[in-house]
């Protein structure tokens, strides 16, 4: 049933008891055109776009779990597409697009909010830095704009201007950046998949997969086995254990990055706040809560839960970036397991082995890719070739260089 | 999480600093294959889910490297050494 204010009244006045369930709950068909294993928002994202753009119907999508039970569900909710390199900023500039029509599309309430992202700076040389980026923004064709001190205690006057490590000089600030429900992206894809004739199997874990000849053709599951022409992983924590049961070693390491939540307050907070050099973020949910975090725990971790240093830390730089935060409570905390890649870029490329496509490596940047990343790996699945602004997501760009190492760290997942 | 030093005993994981897998000795670079071993030493790893060789660093300690076996599920550790005592893998 279409979600609109004339069925809303219809169902008001039945007492709304003909709402039917969102998504159809079916068992797993024999085979399928596609497989996806991830029932996240990247996988659903892809087997919606499979049938809406590609005519692919015969789509299953296979979660261990309940849907968005993984990092979909684990993130900070931040949309954004400010970043510097060639090889990602049209990327996540066609992500911010489709985010900017995703609920008409959808026809499901993503609650996007573009209330802007703000990238603070405190040194000439990180002034310089942020003039670069958004310069290379808006060659893309990408809204930046360099703030100085003023505009920025006009935004934000709750902040600590003055502290003596780290006083803020300005800031970039990307207005259609912003926040999106996660929970609300994830059901709105499913949904939609689902209508579109798509198979949302939970409770399903891939154990192993069924080769011929070489080929992937299909998936072991704990609900039976599953055959299928192409199968998609889109797992990512998860996608080094996924991986090796194929065979596959990957650039990727697995770490546990955590997540906060405060009491409601009013509101404070309007846009999101980013504090880099004291690595911390934050901005304020629409019921109130603050929600903010800060860098990796620093170890590999299959864990989704982090440890206290990390917790302390997070909290100190929060302190000294906005003082007024010290007698809000905090409610909760969490860690969700990031697929660190080498260079800090993902990867959606074919794996090597015939029939076994990669979408992996989104480290802590997967949430504002998901509509892209689902465009852009449906694309692959569907027609064998890179979309034409993931060419450069490429598996093998570790062993010919072409990394895209927007951080410019190297190969430490853990710095990224 | 505490990681106990063969020298300076257990102390909290914050004194240390972290590299990362243990199991990827850097390659002979006189050797033929040497782009290719190098490729898979600094890029490719298996990222178990469980029982993890790796190494840290007492960074605000004695300053030794040490190779540490922890199950990556629930952080607990099974052993410690000094990087330099143990054969590589």
């Amino acid at each position: 049933m279409r979600y609109s204010l004339f069925n809303l009244f219809r169902q008001a006045f039945e007492g709304h008891r003909g709402w039917p369930a969102a998504w159809r709950d079916p068992a797993p068909q024999p085979a399928y055109d596609v497989i996806v294993i991830g029932g996240g928002g990247h996988g659903l994202a892809t087997a919606y776009y499979l049938a809406k753009v590609h005519g692919i119907t015969r789509v299953a999508v296979l979660e261990k779990s309940y849907i968005g039970s993984g990092n979909a569900g684990r993130n900070t909710t931040i949309i954004r597409s400010n970043y510097l390199l060639p090889g990602n900023e049209p990327f996540y500039e066609f992500s911010m697009k489709l985010w900017e029509g995703l609920e008409q599309d959808l026809n499901y309430n993503a609650m996007v909010s573009q209330r802007g992202v703000l990238n603070l700076y405190h040194s000439d040389g990180q002034r310089d830095a942020a003039a670069r980026r958004g310069n290379a923004m808006r060659m893309h064709g990408v809204d930046a704009e360099l703030l100085d001190v003023d505009a920025v205690r006009r935004m934000a006057p709750f902040l600590d201007f003055d502290t003596a490590r780290f006083p803020i000089r300005g800031g970039l600030l990307q207005r259609r950046g912003g926040t999106a429900r996660h929970d609300a992206v994830v059901w709105g894809y499913a949904r939609a998949a689902s209508d579109l004739g798509v198979d949302i199997i939970q409770n399903c874990e891939v154990t192993g997969f069924v080769r011929e000849a070489g080929r992937v053709i299909g998936v072991e599951t704990t609900r039976g086995e599953i055959r299928a022409a192409k199968v998609g992983m889109a797992v990512a924590g998860s996608t080094s254990r996924i991986a090796r049961m194929a065979g596959l070693r990957l650039p990727i390491e697995s770490h546990v990055l955590q997540a906060f939540v405060t009491e409601a307050i009013k509101p404070l907070i309007p846009g999101v706040v980013t504090f880099g050099a004291g690595h911390f973020y934050i901005s304020q949910s629409d019921k109130g809560s603050l929600v903010f975090g800060g860098d990796l725990d620093g170890y590999n971790s299959y864990t989704q839960r982090g440890n206290l240093p990390a917790v302390e830390h997070v909290l100190e730089e929060g302190m000294a970036l906005m003082p007024v935060i010290g007698r809000v409570r905090m409610l909760r905390s969490w860690g969700g397991l990031m697929d660190m890649s080498m260079d800090g870029s993902p990867i959606i490329d074919q794996s090597g082995i015939p029939g076994l496509y990669l979408d992996a490596g989104w480290c802590y940047g997967g949430f504002k890719a998901t509509p892209a990343s689902g465009w852009c790996f449906a694309h692959l699945l569907a027609r064998d070739t890179s979309h034409e602004v993931a060419r450069a997501y490429r598996l093998d760009r570790f062993a010919t260089g072409h990394l895209i190492d927007e951080k410019g760290q190297g190969a430490q997942p853990n710095l990224h | 999480m505490r990681i106990n030093c063969p020298f300076c005993g257990e102390r909290d994981s914050g004194e240390f600093s972290y590299l990362g897998d243990a199991s990827c000795p850097r390659p002979d670079p006189g050797a033929a294959d040497a782009a290719s071993r190098f490729f898979e030493a600094v890029y490719l790893r298996d990222n178990p889910a469980g029982r993890f060789q790796e190494l840290w660093y007492h960074a605000f300690g004695c300053r030794s490297w040490i190779r540490v076996t922890r199950d990556t599920r629930t952080h607990e550790i099974f052993a410690t050494e000094f990087a330099s005592n143990a054969s590589d893998p």
